[in-house]
């Protein structure tokens, strides 16, 4: 009988480190374990190069086809594809991280309708699609199930982490067929191109820069951040929290995983604490619940940078709280397909392919309002697929292909 | 706590007992409850004006009452994992299903509790007849529930329900004096705990005790096992609505609200003190283990610890908490002998053969009201017995 309750009292531990992981940090998206001891310091993620290349990135007029940003790009370095230019519809085969968040969920719908119209012109017969479900094993597994059985023309791979993730990249590489990345990098320039916004810090810059305009020095900023150790994200506070820094406001951050009632919980403690003068977010998801705690604890709003997710846009029109709706572009989700196209083709492309990345302001929350009237709280503003078939009910029924 | 008591007239013996009950094991999670909203108040004296206090034991609400339905079916001997996959369906239920349309209210709040219902129903069914283990059936549930929730949605939420439906988990009655506003969310744990102590005490709450302790006791004093069993988790899935119906109110719809309940909530009960394994505990500890895991959320974003290493500091915690609370069940083991007579004489003789079944439940120093009429009660599932005896002989 002693043996038994000791066995309970260690599920009990188990459990309790379950809830923790469960309640805090979203289980799905998993930091790359690599980089895990780096989690521990804010600092590490810092990179002064990287800051101040897409400081400058962020002025730059970008290059390509006006009105098409999915197709811009900011200072790239052309080459020539002329090597792989071949005729009739190839096979793509796509190794995608997950489709765990409702900004990867609004890409992934975006992508499928642009495969629509790539299908019709010929250019690609079908792409087959492994979900890795935020899994580096899996992930891995499913890039080498490509190399070896999918009979692949084109690698397209949005990679879960850079660094375990890269040798997968290699072998893709070694095939000699193109292989084209998008969102999370890899440590390796083997791919044809990498396609990406300009990046974590610029959106740490813009927001951080919003709120100090905004706000006095010695104000208070709580900042909700949804989990540790992706670089994106991470990327992001350490760029704000440098910036805060320096400007003398107070800035403390959380974990929230997204979710609204723990986040509610943090601003109602916050607020309980003392005034608090500006949100800061990491990602919009959530935001709603951050400015009802405020309405429900009779304060002023505060000042706030949230995403382009449409909660936040609605939300920030209802109140007319001043806000910034920073952008992690939706829209890059259309681009590896188009570079797929321009491959075949054998037209020049990017090699590092830097895609315009620019907040929504108070003026564009109208205009971005409206061209999304009728989507769903977890679509993203300028998800870009307004010239696709399909709009605008694809994104408004939302049924994941 | 104990000096404030002191000025009831009853008996030092009683007091002493109170003290002792605190420290002791059993009495841990409201012991460490006071502790930690002492330290709460002492880092932020505004938590203790009852404003403030109002709105914290608001937002505990919806755990503490999930952690209620926890209860019955932990100490029924089970598990229920699903239980936040069912808040998590439930929000999006309400958000979609309701959306702007307030004359949807009424309509849809009855199907979600019958959709609840009926989760438990499946759970319970399948756990009773088909001998699955619990942790695998619910874990099942969490996972279709979840999937459902996924394809149905998308992923996203398309937004948030009528304002008057949310006024449950958001508003209160207002303008009232001390305390500012009375939110509904505090009334509707009040009526739900208020509830289950009462369904606890009941013959067939008594009995839910039983078949933790001992199910082939319970199945040949003729109870109906698989109904007891599965109105454990009927009642778990209801609980889970009522706190999903709060939490659309309070934070809104989303696909990752109600993510970690059933750890929580599993976290919650042990720490009050029941047994994983069932058969003994008490709910009100129970919702108190609730409060505790909150206050200690609380107490470190006052302490403002960093966000990097909180996830440690609260593992420890509740690891250090909840392996204190278990030292109970040695304790009792040992000294179960001495300690049960002389905690149940005061309310009466008890058939020694009574004792261990009773012993497990509310512990008499601790309820503080005590058992109206605890010698009926107690032998209360043999009364309905006698009926149901037929169909069990048949059964096994």
């Amino acid at each position: 009988m002693r043996r038994r309750f000791t066995v309970a009292s260690a599920m009990v531990g188990a459990l309790a480190l379950i809830t923790l992981a469960g309640c805090t940090t979203d289980p799905n998206v998993a930091a790359p374990s690599d980089d895990a001891a780096a989690t521990e310091e804010a600092v590490e993620w810092f990179d002064q190069e990287l800051f101040d290349k897409q400081d400058a990135e962020r002025e730059v007029v970008p290059e390509g086809p006006e009105g098409e940003p999915w197709l811009q790009h900011i200072n790239a370095e052309m080459i020539d594809t002329a090597e792989f230019a071949s005729e009739g519809a190839k096979k793509a085969c796509f190794a995608n991280a997950s489709i765990s968040n409702p900004w990867r969920q609004t890409g992934w719908i975006t992508m499928n309708q642009q495969l629509e119209v790539l299908q019709e012109a010929g250019v690609i017969s079908e792409m087959e699609t492994r979900d890795a479900q935020d899994s580096d094993d899996t992930q891995i597994a499913d890039i080498d199930y490509f190399i070896t059985e999918g009979d692949c023309d084109i690698f397209l791979i949005s990679p879960n982490s850079t660094a375990a993730m890269t040798p997968a990249v290699e072998r893709a590489c070694d095939t000699g067929k193109p292989v084209v990345v998008f969102d999370r990098g890899v440590q390796t320039d083997c791919p044809v191109t990498f396609i990406h916004p300009i990046g974590g810090f610029a959106w740490g810059i813009d927001t951080a820069e919003f709120l100090i305009d905004e706000l006095e020095e010695g104000d208070k900023v709580v900042a909700l951040r949804i989990l540790p150790g992706v670089d994106v994200l991470e990327q992001r506070w350490a760029a704000a929290e440098k910036l805060f820094d320096e400007a003398g406001i107070d800035a403390v951050d959380y974990f929230t995983g997204a979710d609204p009632a723990e986040i509610k919980k943090i601003i109602s403690d916050e607020l309980a604490k003392g005034d608090v003068q500006g949100i800061w977010m990491d990602a919009g998801d959530g935001a709603v619940a951050a400015i009802e705690a405020f309405e429900d604890a009779g304060a002023d709003y505060p000042v706030m940078t949230g995403e382009d997710e449409m909660s936040f846009l609605r939300k920030w029109k209802d109140t007319g709280l001043t806000g910034l709706a920073p952008v992690y572009s939706n829209f890059q989700w259309r681009t590896p397909l188009l570079a797929a196209q321009k491959i075949f083709a054998g037209e020049e492309i990017p090699k590092e392919w830097v895609l315009p990345q620019s907040p929504i302001t108070a003026e564009e929350v109208d205009q971005y309002l409206e061209a999304n009237d009728g989507m769903p709280d977890g679509h993203y503003a300028k998800f870009g697929g307004e010239d696709l078939p399909g709009y605008p009910q694809v994104w408004q029924d939302r049924i994941i292909p | 706590m104990s000096t404030s008591t002191a000025h009831q007239p009853s008996t030092l013996d009683r007091l002493a007992n109170l003290g002792r009950t605190l420290i002791s094991p059993r009495g841990a999670v409201f012991l460490l409850l006071i502790v930690l909203l002492v330290m709460i108040a002492i880092l932020n004296p505004s938590f203790a004006e009852p404003g403030q206090f109002i709105r914290f034991i608001q937002r505990v609400a919806p755990i503490a009452i999930v952690a209620i339905g926890q209860y019955f079916v932990i100490v029924g001997g089970e598990f229920d994992l699903s239980m936040g996959s069912v808040v998590t369906a439930q929000v999006v239920i309400a958000g979609n299903l309701i959306g702007q349309d307030d004359a949807m209210i009424v309509p849809v709040t009855i199907f979600m509790f019958v959709f609840g219902a009926l989760v438990g129903l499946v759970n319970g069914l399948i756990v009773s007849f088909l001998r699955v283990p619990s942790f695998i059936v619910t874990l099942g549930m969490m996972l279709a529930l979840l999937g459902g929730v996924l394809y149905w949605t998308g992923g996203a939420a398309t937004g948030n329900p009528a304002d008057a439906f949310r006024e449950i988990g958001r508003g209160g009655i207002r303008d009232l004096p001390v305390i500012d506003i009375l939110p509904w969310s505090v009334v509707v744990l009040a009526v739900v705990l208020a509830l289950a102590v009462w369904f606890a005490r009941r013959p067939f709450g008594r009995t839910i005790i039983a078949l933790g302790d001992n199910a082939t006791t319970v199945r040949y004093a003729g109870a109906r096992n698989w109904w007891v069993k599965t109105s454990t988790f009927i009642i778990s899935s209801l609980s889970a609505t009522v706190a999903g119906i709060l939490l659309v109110g309070y934070a809104g719809v989303h696909p990752s609200v109600g993510r970690g309940y059933e750890f929580t909530a599993i976290t919650a009960v042990v720490l009050g003190g029941v047994v994983l394994g069932g058969g003994r505990g008490w709910v009100v500890a129970a919702a108190a283990g609730a409060f505790a895991l909150e206050a200690l959320f609380t107490l470190l974003n006052f302490a403002g610890v960093p966000s990097t290493y909180r996830d440690a500091v609260q593992g420890l915690i509740i690891i250090l908490a909840v392996a204190y609370a278990a030292t109970t069940v040695r304790a009792r083991r040992r000294g179960r002998a001495l300690e049960t007579p002389a905690a149940a004489s005061p309310t009466g003789t008890i058939p020694p053969e009574a004792a261990p079944v009773d012993q497990t439940s509310p512990a008499p120093p601790v309820a503080k009201e005590p058992d109206p009429n605890p010698v009926s009660a107690r032998p209360a599932p043999i009364p309905s017995t006698q009926r149901a005896d037929n169909e069990t002989k048949g059964g096994s």
